[in-house]
């Protein structure tokens, strides 16, 4: 039947009359846009700042290399504390791929103040070690103010705080050189150390000369912990040797462990946190999308007599259900749209704050906009049907 | 060729519950005919305007228009016929608030498969025919009740309609506006379209070559006024 072919809309004239539909009532727009808009951004949000976070922990175990392993004696068979003997440093470094072997040991009775007025009992919970001059070497640690210890300090009263022992103590970067009470003496601060990311626990300590804590506080001279870096393609090889060789009397008594397992760990933990929260940022999204929803059959039921109009001008049941429909579309996407974007900007910000690396990986935009359009199809779905069942008749008896 | 425009065969349109809006009504109206329907309220003048309009469908009997018989179409075949052949005039003028009157009048042509540039065009020439060349972007709350119904006149012919029906398009303005769209309702039949009025006005049917009078969905006159 020639001239009754109804005719197909353009692309352009379905975004103009979605776009119409929209722009006459804003406000109700960006209200219902905004429940989109916060649930994507809360997802895309909490996604990105825990890839950045991620990035961060990347960036700092490639700084600082998973190739350290530390050993510890544990405790014996008899469950008293062991130690390791003074010669297992030497010892260890004789195998080819170590790189460098530091250790500390601990001075169990020795207790830090800021000075001989307070308290014994005040001692703030900071542990006194003894450090070998390598330590720093091998734990890829530095100094915020002053210095390390040298073969000079190491055999005076002198000792290095770390970041939070310093804190505690009162310590600012501006007073090396202070004394401190330790051990029933007098020890000069000569350094403060930034925090080490590897060995969280030294930020809690102060650390003293090998020959001095010998000579001054009856430091037996046994190992506590021993760092050991390797080649970073014999960790295991190492590893297995450690025990061994660290105390050949009692290898089963030895803890050996990667201090960047840690930092592994932290990285994992985040993602069970993430997936939580992205479960609460999808629950905004699907209230974002029951509002779309609702805007749409409100919108539907206001505009009966534009829905009568339109039948009346030759328009068919298809075209008003693509009329609405791509209006919901619009609607959903004007929201997912400044959701991706608030979001990108919290994570920006976010990262920016914290001094970390921003990591957006693509697929969260690109899967925020494509849930946004499956929620705006799923709610303009049934607004766009009801419009197009509308007959053309009773459409227009509204007046 | 049919020579009827519209060819309404013992049409009846029921409601439910049996309530009969229209009972075995047979109308011919010819090519570019000006015809005028007449009635008092509820006598069915707006359901038969609607099934011509082929906006509702007849419960019984047949309806062609421009030759093509009703009840062998579909949905979408009826909405091309009144895509091209059909326009409509409401009394309540049924313009978008908010859009400049241009934009209203082309936006009657988007279900025709007309480019945007074309329709602006054919809107901006259908408004100068109405007289309202200068008032291509005033918003319909800015027009007078005369030049919104103008505008909507404008809508309906730039389809270049063979059928144009109009629903009391007079009825919600004063006189001297009523006048002005009188004129061009004529004008248009005088341009070969066909034109048929629904009015409560008997002055205003009186001037219409026939007047169909209806009562209770009934046809009881149709009565033609010698050529002039």
């Amino acid at each position: 039947m020639s001239g009754l072919q109804p005719a197909r809309l353009l692309a352009v004239d379905i975004v103009r009359l979605a776009a119409y539909g929209l722009t006459a009532r804003p406000l109700r727009v960006v209200l219902s846009a905004l429940g989109i808009a916060i649930g994507i951004a809360a997802m895309l949000a909490v996604v990105g700042i825990s890839t950045s976070s991620r990035a961060q922990l990347n960036q700092l175990l490639t700084e600082l290399g998973t190739n350290l392993l530390s050993a510890s004696p544990g405790t014996s068979l008899f469950g008293d504390a062991a130690t390791m003997p003074p010669e297992s440093v030497a010892m260890l470094g004789r195998i080819p791929e170590v790189e460098t072997v530091s250790a500390i040991g601990v001075l169990a009775d020795t207790r830090i103040y800021r000075s001989s007025r307070i308290p014994a009992s005040q001692s703030g919970g900071l542990a006194v070690y003894a450090a070998r001059l390598d330590l720093m070497e091998t734990l890829s640690a530095s100094v915020a103010a002053g210095s390390w210890l040298n073969a000079a300090t190491s055999t005076y009263p002198a000792v290095v705080l770390g970041a939070r022992a310093a804190a505690r103590l009162g310590i600012g970067r501006g007073l090396i050189g202070q004394q401190v009470w330790l051990g029933g003496r007098w020890f000069t601060v000569v350094g403060i150390l930034a925090p080490v990311s590897l060995v969280p626990m030294l930020d809690l300590s102060a650390l003293i000369g090998w020959p001095a804590g010998e000579r001054y506080l009856d430091f037996e001279g046994d190992i506590t912990t021993l760092y050991v870096r390797t080649d970073s393609d014999a960790v295991e090889t190492v590893r297995t040797l450690l025990a061994a060789t660290a105390n050949p009397e009692a290898p089963n008594e030895v803890d050996v462990s990667s201090p960047s397992d840690a930092l592994a760990a932290e990285a994992a933990a985040d993602i069970a946190f993430t997936g939580l929260l992205l479960g609460l940022g999808a629950v905004a999204l699907l209230v974002g999308g029951i509002g779309v929803a609702n805007t749409m059959v409100i919108s539907v039921l206001e505009r009966r007599a534009d829905i009568g109009l339109r039948r009346s001008q030759g328009a068919t049941r298809g075209h008003i259900r693509l009329q609405f429909f791509g209006e919901a579309l619009l609607l959903a996407l004007l929201g997912g749209g400044s959701g991706v974007l608030i979001g990108a900007l919290v994570t920006i910000g976010y990262a920016r704050l914290q001094g970390w690396p921003v990591d957006i990986p693509a697929w969260v935009p690109i899967g925020g906009m494509a849930a946004t359009l499956l929620i705006g199809g799923v709610a303009g779905l049934y607004p766009a049907i009801r419009a197009a069942r509308l007959a053309p008749t009773e459409a227009l008896s509204v007046g | 060729m049919s020579p009827s425009i519209v060819s309404l065969k013992r049409v009846s349109r029921r409601f439910v519950g049996d309530i009969f809006a229209l009972r075995e009504v047979s109308l011919e109206i010819a090519r570019g005919e000006l015809v005028a329907i007449v009635g008092p309220s509820g006598s069915g003048k707006s359901t038969m305007l609607n099934i011509i309009g082929t906006l509702d469908r007849a419960s019984s009997g047949t309806v062609e228009i421009d030759g093509l018989k009703l009840a062998e179409l579909n949905d979408d075949d009826l909405s091309a016929l009144r895509a091209h052949r059909i326009g409509f005039v409401f009394q309540h003028f049924h313009l978008s608030p908010g859009v400049s009157a241009l934009d209203n009048v082309a936006d009657g042509l988007l279900y025709t498969g007309t480019g945007l540039r074309q329709r602006r065009e054919r809107a901006e020439a259908a408004l100068r025919d109405v007289g309202l060349g200068h008032r291509l972007d005033h918003r319909p709350h800015q027009l007078s009740g005369g030049e919104k119904q103008r505008t909507a006149i404008a809508r309906a012919l730039a389809r270049r309609p063979l059928l144009l029906l109009a629903d009391e398009p007079t009825g919600a303005l004063d006189s001297s506006s009523g006048e002005g769209v009188v004129q061009l309702l004529l004008g248009l039949h005088r341009q070969g379209t066909a034109v048929v009025v629904i009015t409560h006005d008997r002055d205003l049917a009186a001037r219409f070559d026939r007047q169909a009078t209806m009562r209770d969905g009934q046809l009881v006159a149709d009565t033609r006024r010698e050529a002039a």
